[in-house]
């Protein structure tokens, strides 16, 4: 064992109950930090994972984000032009050259693509109405772009083909009307046709507010009802790999123009919340480390000042300052490791008994879990030690320089 | 002949508003194998003069030469190597560390300098604890040990780098006649043989005058200086 080393132990040796309790400080800080964050970031991934799961990767819709420029604008741009009162020019909405687009976008390799009409109609059923949004689907394009087919609880999504206007509906939907698969209902679009539709399939997301408004059928019949032949308003996309939904979303709408959101954009809100989430997490666990550090910076400070003849002693055999500072340092540095070591333990264990708690969620995204969600990362466990070690170390230094800038003759001088 | 160590013309003053002059242009050199003694009343600037000599403080003005070489002008860190390899330090308290056993107190010297193997630093260890009548205090901690004895393994530990001058500041101030005139004995023994320098404080004449060198401060001057 290294002289530092074998000196730094020896003080802490000798102050055992406060090292202990200083250790404890940063094994419970570092040990909160790894449960929290398993927690945390165990919720964060699996919501991430449900939306990723539930809904297409990246949509283009048949808006564009800024209104068209006015010729005038164009030929003075920059100049004072103010044009007011502008109002979009009728024209048939949706997509224009789908077709087209999507083969387009399907060129490119780990990308599926479906087209959707969307838009709005009254089911009707008895005496009972339910706004919704239908959707017109290509099931064989859809299955591969949404988890449309592993949400539904009855039926099958080849059902809208084999029934001739067959309706696909969300479980909130289907329970307001009062109706189940295999009753007719009346669907009626805007322009006011009335349609005849079986259901024939019913689908649970577990997020309410979708599954009290949609309705699929075949994207054809979608068009005749709404009164929008061969039109298609939304282009779904689904990646291999998820991290590229945002470059691709930014790349279509630069070369077509429409709105393409990634799910990251549409689920902004909820990811801006996480951000928020962690910053509450590392706040909490910075202030217990920051209670642990002024814990070692007591111990250190009366090490330091009850050594301070051994110190006295040590520069006149001729260690440096450097050398004394680096015995505090190390000291600081035992406790932080060591803190962290055990740290790790508490983590791992409130992380295990976290792991037993067993409850039934009520519904919604969490829907069938029986527990906690719990990311087990090797990262948090590195971070917590991390912080653990410079915690540690920062609260040392300001004794350890007193100690190196101890002048010995003072201290003989005192102690005779 | 060059002086081992040797102070010219130094003044230590401890700056304040009322400053405190606590040596007054004193010179003085140590040749091999001396065996001085500093004596004088307290305050008079005996150990003040010894922390000089010994690189552990500064001159408010005068020059601290070691091997002829001024001190003024090497760094804190060059005059911590000095002390490590050819300067030991005897105090009065025997400020061994609490936590380390006899032998490694005498072994710390040794390891902060490195230059023996571990075998051979253990080996000169107990040769020095053997030397002053230490070998069954060996594994022993401080606080198992009696005054005298505590005392003999800081001059075990002073010596463990073979330093060329052995300063000690009122090494028998908390021992009694006895252990006193033991310790004595010690310096006596090193100094006549293989030409090493002592320099030791002390108020107590007696002892003092069993030095080769005897030097008297009063009100941080030299009053007396007399060998033999």
């Amino acid at each position: 064992m290294s002289l530092t080393l074998a000196i730094a132990f020896g003080h802490l040796k000798r102050r055992k109950r406060q090292t202990f309790v200083s250790l404890l400080g940063v094994a419970l800080g570092v040990g909160f930090f790894i449960a929290i964050a398993a927690l945390m970031r165990g919720f964060q991934t699996y919501f991430v994972q449900q939306v990723i799961d539930v809904a297409p990767h990246v949509v283009m819709k048949d808006e564009f984000r800024s209104p068209a420029l006015q010729p005038a604008e164009i030929a003075f741009a920059g100049g004072a032009v103010a044009i007011r009162g502008v109002r979009p020019r009728e024209a048939v909405r949706g997509i224009r050259e789908a077709g087209a687009k999507i083969e387009a976008i399907e060129a490119i390799p780990g990308v599926a693509v479906a087209p959707v009409l969307l838009g709005p109609a009254l089911f009707r059923y008895g005496a009972r109405d339910v706004a919704v949004s239908l959707a017109g689907i290509d099931p064989g394009r859809e299955r591969r772009v949404t988890n449309i087919e592993k949400d539904m609880t009855a039926g099958r999504l080849e059902d809208l083909r084999a029934t001739a206007n067959g309706v696909i509906v969300g479980i909130g939907v289907a329970q307001r009307l009062g109706a189940t698969v295999g009753d007719s209902v009346i669907a009626v679009a805007p322009s006011g046709v009335a349609t005849s539709f079986r259901i024939v399939g019913l689908i649970e997301t577990g997020v309410t507010a979708l599954d009290e408004r949609e309705a699929y059928v075949l994207l054809r019949l979608a068009q005749v009802i709404l009164d929008r032949p061969n039109v298609i308003n939304q282009i779904r996309i689904r990646l291999d790999d998820v991290r590229q939904a945002e470059p691709l979303a930014r790349r279509l709408e630069a070369a077509f123009g429409y709105r393409t959101e990634s799910w990251e954009e549409s689920n902004r809100n909820v990811l801006a919340l996480f951000v928020i989430q962690n910053a509450i997490m590392f706040s909490v666990v910075g202030a217990i480390l920051l209670v642990a550090a002024f814990g070692i910076y007591t111990i250190i400070s009366q090490v330091v000042h009850e050594k301070a003849r051994d110190i006295a002693i040590l520069k006149s055999i001729g260690f440096r300052a450097r050398d004394i500072q680096a015995i505090f340092l190390v000291e600081g540095a035992i406790v932080g490791l060591a803190g962290a070591v055990v740290g790790w333990a508490v983590g791992y264990g409130l992380i295990e008994a976290l792991a037993q708690v067993r409850f039934q969620s009520a519904g919604g995204p969490l829907r069938g879990r029986e527990g906690f969600i719990l990311a087990r990362e090797l990262w948090t466990y590195l971070a917590g030690g991390g912080f653990a070690l410079v915690a540690a170390m920062a609260a040392t230094l300001i004794p350890a320089r007193k100690a190196s800038r101890l002048n010995p003759v003072d201290i003989v001088r005192g102690a005779v | 002949m060059t002086a081992l160590i040797a102070v010219e013309n130094v003044t230590r003053t401890l700056p304040g508003p009322q400053p405190v002059v606590l040596v007054r242009e004193v010179s003085l050199a140590v040749g091999p194998g001396e065996f001085v003694a500093i004596t004088g009343p307290s305050g008079s600037g005996k150990s003040s003069l010894l922390y000089l000599l010994g690189l552990l403080d500064r001159p408010s003005e005068g020059r601290v030469l070691l091997n002829g070489r001024d001190t003024a002008r090497m760094s804190d860190d060059a005059l911590a190597a000095a002390r490590l390899s050819r300067l030991g330090f005897v105090f009065q308290f025997h400020f061994l560390l609490p936590e380390f056993t006899a032998l490694d107190n005498v072994l710390l010297p040794m390891r902060r300098l490195g230059q023996l193997s571990e075998t051979e630093q253990h080996e000169r260890a107990r040769g020095l604890l053997e030397a002053l009548g230490l070998a069954d205090a060996a594994a022993k901690y401080p606080d198992q040990l009696s005054g005298g004895m505590r005392q003999r393994v800081a001059i075990a530990r002073a010596l463990a780098n073979d330093p060329a001058v052995l300063l000690a500041d009122e090494p028998t101030g908390n021992l009694d006649t006895k252990n006193a005139s033991a310790v004595f004995d010690i310096f006596a023994a090193l100094a006549g043989s293989g030409g090493r320098s002592v320099v030791v404080v002390t108020h107590d004449q007696d002892l003092a005058a069993r030095a080769s060198r005897r030097i008297r401060l009063v009100d941080g001057r030299v009053a007396d200086d007399s060998a033999g």
